[in-house]
């Protein structure tokens, strides 16, 4: 019996016996395209077909959406989303591809949206047949995300946006994209809000997608444009100026704080790809030679793959710790750790996989004697982006400092 | 076995931690620890034995000594988390006591096969210290340069705990058949205790000179018993470091939130605010891999060993980080004796390299997890 599913209630007990069932009989078969390392690096219609349809096998299955309530297309189920993630994880299925969609629009969708509008986007996010983007981030509004510029211009019963929003991912894809925006130009933050915009649709009249290309050589994330596009006010989510209060939502999950939990799969520890795990590396470094002498003998190398395998444990710790209160000082503390700790802490482990291929390390991609064909080049130029998107490391740091340890507020 | 997802860590391991909170906060707040500790500033002040006999006595009155001592020999049997939790309010409150060293001796007797006495005395009120630790300072348990031969202990051991405050001590000594461990009064004839002058002014420490000292052998197989009991004593004393680097996160940050330059509280400075996020981090790594550790000795043996090295590698890296940043935000005053700053950071040095600092326990750790250094030139 695993960890968890020693404090399984009925229902979660139960479910997770149907997962596992379920799972064993439909892993969808090896994928004949590469796969990248996560969805945010999905290039080719290829590639997007194949987890589509696993998504969607899931979702069927009840898989996908699990405490989301049935009149949204979720499962009605309770707290067994966690569950369903724990096989899914166990069993190294392949990834979602609709991650912005169900870890980002859905829970802000569910919280800010009008039923009708909730029930009609919902049930095709679950099952990744829409695709969905964030459009949050523009050239002049990073870190400082509320200074956003794209406008929306009323018009009746519809709004004329304009702007340029960047970094965005999936939009190459993508059905669906929430949208921050201004509304009003004389407040910053109360100027804000929120829209669902059906780019995809819109896409030559009004709306243009234009791939930017990764430091790696991949694609994944594009610009987009609006130029006077239409959307009716039905898009709008929750009131008029409250867009901040609506981010907040999004960002939340995002971070893996929020209420929710995001159907998560396979990720990065899917059979075939490459985990930038410490216990990978510890693997690879026993096979690894590294001027002459395996990697694995060097006493200072070791010592600092402890450490890594060490800052692992201690998150995965952490995430357990989580749901204990009696072990909490403040309820938030650990979940706003958690973005920062694992996107940082695979850096690192990256960055030590490099030492320890020694001259290797200088072999990319298509290289025949490159360690693992190249992955450990990958996942460490890819690990950047996890230390930037979502909010980067530093201003995470800001975030604990100011709500955790209620430190002056740097602005 | 599998450990259960709370780490253990139930109603009465949080009632004892939160009564063990309010018992320091309010019997002993950090202003008496510095006039009971610090009075004499003198660099050349010699070695000290300063402490409350009086507060201890309320601690063990309460049951605290004998909490990991089996229900069967007269303990409370309390889970290793319950214990952890204990630890973690102890460090907090740098309280000077044997409790550590006595908890400590409880877990190794438990292990030995003939000690149900020894266990009784601590039970009945008696503190203890191990004294298992060569001249050279090994922290592989075992290296002792004591000697047991005929029925007597002979030979030094060094950096014995809170030795002058104790009633017994558990030595490891060699003998022909191994190594064994004995039970013996502190104050036994034959016995010379040599204090040593030490940094933390919130311990004592000394070295323990047996010449011919009668003793109760209560394992003949110490190493058994040492290598069963290491995981608790490196988890309990990393609990000890977790609280007291929260002292130091949560006062270093009150400090900064007050403390005005450039008109605005330090704290909005970066290079201070990013820099206490991190000893957070560590801290909160350190205290999950604490509860994981303690948690593995209740319900997954086969995996403490492993998880109290993470444990312990962990809380030395945050008991050095943390000091050195709460003296530093602090400024000129974290800099004087003045400032209650500097007894944690001294008690968090000394605790950084008991039982093994940060590299010594991830030496160990790659010896499990990726397998044994080959011996050197081979
Ligand atoms: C792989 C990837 C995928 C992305 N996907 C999306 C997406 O789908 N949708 C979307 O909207 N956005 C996306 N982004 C954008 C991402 O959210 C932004 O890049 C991020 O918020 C940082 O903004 P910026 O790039 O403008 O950097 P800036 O804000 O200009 O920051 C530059 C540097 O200055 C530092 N800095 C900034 N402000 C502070 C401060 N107050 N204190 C200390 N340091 C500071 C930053 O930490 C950083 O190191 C993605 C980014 C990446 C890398």
């Amino acid at each position: 019996m695993s960890d968890s599913a020693s404090k399984d209630s009925p229902e979660q007990a139960e479910f997770r016996e149907y997962c596992r069932t379920w799972i064993e009989a439909n892993r969808p078969p090896d994928p004949t395209v590469r796969l990248p390392l996560s969805a945010l690096e999905i290039m080719t219609t290829e590639q997007l077909s194949y987890l589509q349809a696993w998504q969607k096998a899931a979702y069927d299955a009840g898989l996908v959406g699990c405490d989301y309530p049935a009149a949204v297309g979720g499962g009605g189920r309770k707290d067994c989303q966690r569950v369903a993630n724990e096989e899914m994880l166990a069993a190294r299925t392949p990834y979602f591809p609709n991650i912005i969609g169900l870890g980002m629009a859905a829970p802000t969708v569910f919280y800010h949206a009008q039923d009708e509008l909730k029930e009609r986007l919902l049930p095709r996010l679950f099952s990744g047949e829409d695709i969905w983007c964030q459009g949050f981030s523009e050239p002049g509004a990073g870190s400082d995300l509320a200074s956003v510029q794209t406008f929306a211009e009323r018009k009746g019963d519809k709004w004329v946006i304009n702007g340029h929003k960047v970094w965005t991912s999936l939009a190459h894809f993508a059905e669906w994209m929430i949208l921050l925006l201004r509304t009003d130009k004389s407040h910053k933050y109360d100027g804000l809000s929120y829209f669902v915009v059906p780019i995809r649709a819109a896409l030559g009249k009004g709306v243009t997608v234009r791939p930017l290309i990764k430091i790696t050589g991949e694609t994944g994330f594009n610009e987009v444009i609006f130029d006077n596009l239409e959307v009716d006010d039905s898009y709008r989510l929750d009131e008029l100026g409250k867009g901040w209060q609506v981010a907040m939502t999004t960002l939340l999950h995002e971070r893996g704080a929020g209420e929710l939990q995001t159907p998560r799969a396979g990720g990065l520890k899917s059979k075939g790809s490459h985990a930038t795990t410490a216990y990978n590396l510890i693997d690879f470094a026993r096979s690894a030679i590294r001027d002459g002498h395996p990697a694995a003998q060097d006493p200072l190398l070791r010592d600092r793959m402890m450490q890594q395998l060490i800052c692992e444990a201690g998150l995965a710790q952490n995430q357990r710790r989580a749901r204990v209160p009696a072990l909490l000082d403040h309820p938030m503390r650990l979940q706003l750790q958690n973005k920062l700790l694992a996107s940082e802490i695979s850096q690192d482990t990256a960055a030590l996989a490099l030492e320890v291929a020694g001259a290797s390390a200088s072999l990319y991609l298509g290289d025949p004697n490159a360690p693992a064909g190249g992955q450990w080049n990958l996942a460490y130029m890819n690990s950047y982006g996890m230390t930037i998107a979502a909010g980067t490391s530093e201003v995470q740091r800001n975030i604990l400092g100011e709500r955790v340890l209620g430190l002056a507020k740097s602005k | 076995m599998a450990q259960p997802d709370n780490f253990g860590f139930g109603e009465e391991a949080a009632l004892l931690k939160a009564s063990a909170r309010k018992f320091f906060s309010e019997k002993f707040p950090t202003s008496d620890l510095h006039a009971l500790v610090a009075g004499d500033h003198r660099p050349e002040r010699g070695s000290e034995c300063l402490w409350n006999s009086k507060l201890w006595q309320e601690m063990v009155d309460l049951g605290w000594t004998m909490l990991a001592v089996p229900e069967a020999a007269g303990g409370v049997g309390m889970p290793a988390v319950a214990v952890a939790g204990l630890a973690e309010e102890l460090g907090r409150a740098a309280f000077p006591c044997p409790l550590l060293g006595t908890i400590n001796a409880t877990y190794v007797l438990a292990a030995c096969d003939s000690a149900q006495s020894a266990l009784a005395e601590i039970a009945g009120g008696c503190s203890a210290s191990l004294a298992i630790t060569n001249q050279a300072g090994s922290w592989s348990p075992g290296d002792t340069d004591v000697v047991w031969a005929d029925g007597k202990l002979s030979g030094t051991a060094w950096y014995v705990q809170d030795a002058r405050k104790v009633d017994r001590l558990l030595v490891s000594a060699s003998s022909t058949a191994g190594v064994g461990l004995y039970w013996v009064a502190a104050d036994a004839p034959g016995i010379t205790l040599v204090p040593d002058t030490i940094l933390d002014l919130t311990r004592d420490q000394a070295h323990v000179s047996f010449d011919g000292v009668a003793a109760e052998e209560v394992s003949a197989n110490g190493l058994a018993a040492l290598a069963e009991a290491m995981p608790a004593v490196w988890t309990v004393l990393a609990a000890d470091i977790v609280g007291a680097a929260e002292w130091q996160l949560q006062t270093t940050v009150e400090y900064v939130a007050t403390r005005q330059q450039f008109d605005r509280p330090l704290g909005f400075f970066q290079a201070v605010k990013h820099p206490l996020v991190d000893v957070m981090l560590q801290i909160d790594q350190t205290k999950s891999l604490v509860y994981n550790a303690a948690c593995a000795i209740d319900s997954e043996p086969e995996r403490a060993l492993q998880y109290a090295h993470m444990a312990k590698a962990s809380a030395s890296e945050t008991a050095a980080y943390a000091s050195g940043r709460s003296v530093q935000c602090h400024g000129g005053i974290g800099f004087t004796w003045e400032c209650y700053v500097h007894l944690y950071f001294k008690r968090q040095k000394h605790s950084q390299m008991l039982w093994g600092d940060a590299a010594w326990h991830r030496a160990r750790l790659a010896d499990i997890v990726i397998g044994p250094l080959a011996p050197a030139g081979s």
